[in-house]
């Protein structure tokens, strides 16, 4: 089964409208039309204080993680079928060259594919990791990492309890103990502006940072470690 | 009193006396997963032995220190002594490899709880997305 877990900190106002009917996404990531998000048949759950992000490291959206019947792992954190874009991407229109949306195409068909492989062949599944690629594959989050949650956490918390100004030093503090950790970033600049809240959050400093981070050669998602998929 | 956010409970606090916080011992499995047990202070498997000498800084009479318990499992501590709330991190490393899946609940857009726990028995693929 699915759940989805909404890392919104402002909850309903932000992600209810994707939750509750069919909406168009306001980003074009496919060729063709704009595609409408599907009214979901599993759970969704509200994750105000990003409480899953800490407790599996995970630090952008959407990403995924693929746990067997007996509670363990077998995936760790990874993204969800989606293909690095957002260096290709105009900050203007949004929009990314066709190559591009091709190839995000073929690793979002390779990724769900996989996973109806494991739905049906479960440890026997190709895609599914042993115990100990398991732990090849999971980050070590650092103290960096737990401080920034600590802050993130108590920022979410001030911005739910109607203090909005006191917030925004926490954010700050959050981002700057993890500055790669998208979803600190992201999530403070959605809530940074009142009247934004439920939009896409694609901000000049959203930009400027995806742009300091490919000078720095590191990647918006990462490669997913599968067979099928591109090297690069 | 302060508001303690640790692991994504919610629990106002006893008291905060300088460094420390503390916690009536029948609060603490709700607020941390901990309890306070003979040889420690322990959450499923992890206990965590009170060093030799110091137990007066972890435990008086019947309340813990959640700051001491924190110091301890090198989880950091933030506060916001104007706003009454402090929040702990989670421990540095994974959790991830050759253990159960961390499990957690939240609501859905109705209200309705769900645990992962409760899903046991059926394979089960986390999707997490955000509006932003």
């Amino acid at each position: 089964m699915i759940l989805g877990v909404s890392f919104d900190t402002a909850g309903e106002r932000a992600a209810g409208t994707f939750a509750r009917s069919a909406e168009p996404s306001p980003i074009r990531l496919t060729a063709g039309d704009a595609p409408k998000l599907a009214r979901a048949t599993y759970p969704l759950l509200r994750d105000e204080q990003h409480v899953v992000a800490e407790l599996y490291d995970i630090t952008n959206v959407p990403v995924a993680v693929w746990i067997d019947e007996n509670g363990r792992v077998v995936r760790p954190p990874e993204p969800a079928g989606t293909y690095d874009v957002v260096k290709h991407m105009d900050p203007a229109t949004f929009t990314v060259p066709e190559e591009i949306l091709k190839r995000a195409g073929q690793v979002r068909t390779t990724y769900f594919d996989a996973v109806r492989d494991w739905v049906k062949n479960g440890a026997k599944s190709r895609f599914a990791f042993s115990p100990e690629q398991v732990a090849a594959h999971v980050r070590e989050p650092g103290d960096a990492s737990s401080r920034g949650h600590a802050c993130f956490a108590l920022a979410a918390w001030l911005w739910r309890n109607g203090q909005r100004e006191a917030s925004k030093r926490w954010f700050d503090a959050a981002v700057e103990a993890q500055p790669d950790n998208w979803t600190f970033r992201r999530q403070k600049i959605a809530v940074a502006d009142d009247a934004a809240i439920g939009n896409f959050a694609a901000t000049p400093e959203f930009f400027q940072t995806a742009k300091r981070q490919v000078a720095e050669g590191k990647r918006y998602y990462d490669l997913i470690d599968m067979p099928g998929m591109p090297s690069e | 009193m302060p508001t303690l956010l640790f692991d994504g409970h919610e629990t106002v606090v006893e008291a905060a006396n300088g460094d420390a916080l503390w916690l009536d011992a029948s609060q603490l499995p709700a607020a941390t997963g901990f309890r306070l047990e003979p040889q420690g202070l322990c959450r499923g498997a992890l206990c965590v032995p009170i060093p030799p000498g110091e137990k007066a800084r972890f435990v008086d009479g019947a309340r813990v220190n959640v700051a001491a318990l924190a110091e301890q499992l090198r989880r950091p501590l933030v506060s916001d002594d104007a706003h009454g709330v402090v929040s702990v991190g989670p421990e540095p490393g994974s959790r991830l490899a050759g253990a159960e899946a961390p499990d957690f609940t939240l609501p859905d857009f109705d209200g309705v709880q769900h645990s992962l726990s409760q899903y046991r028995g059926k394979k089960v693929l986390i999707m997490t997305w955000a509006s932003w």
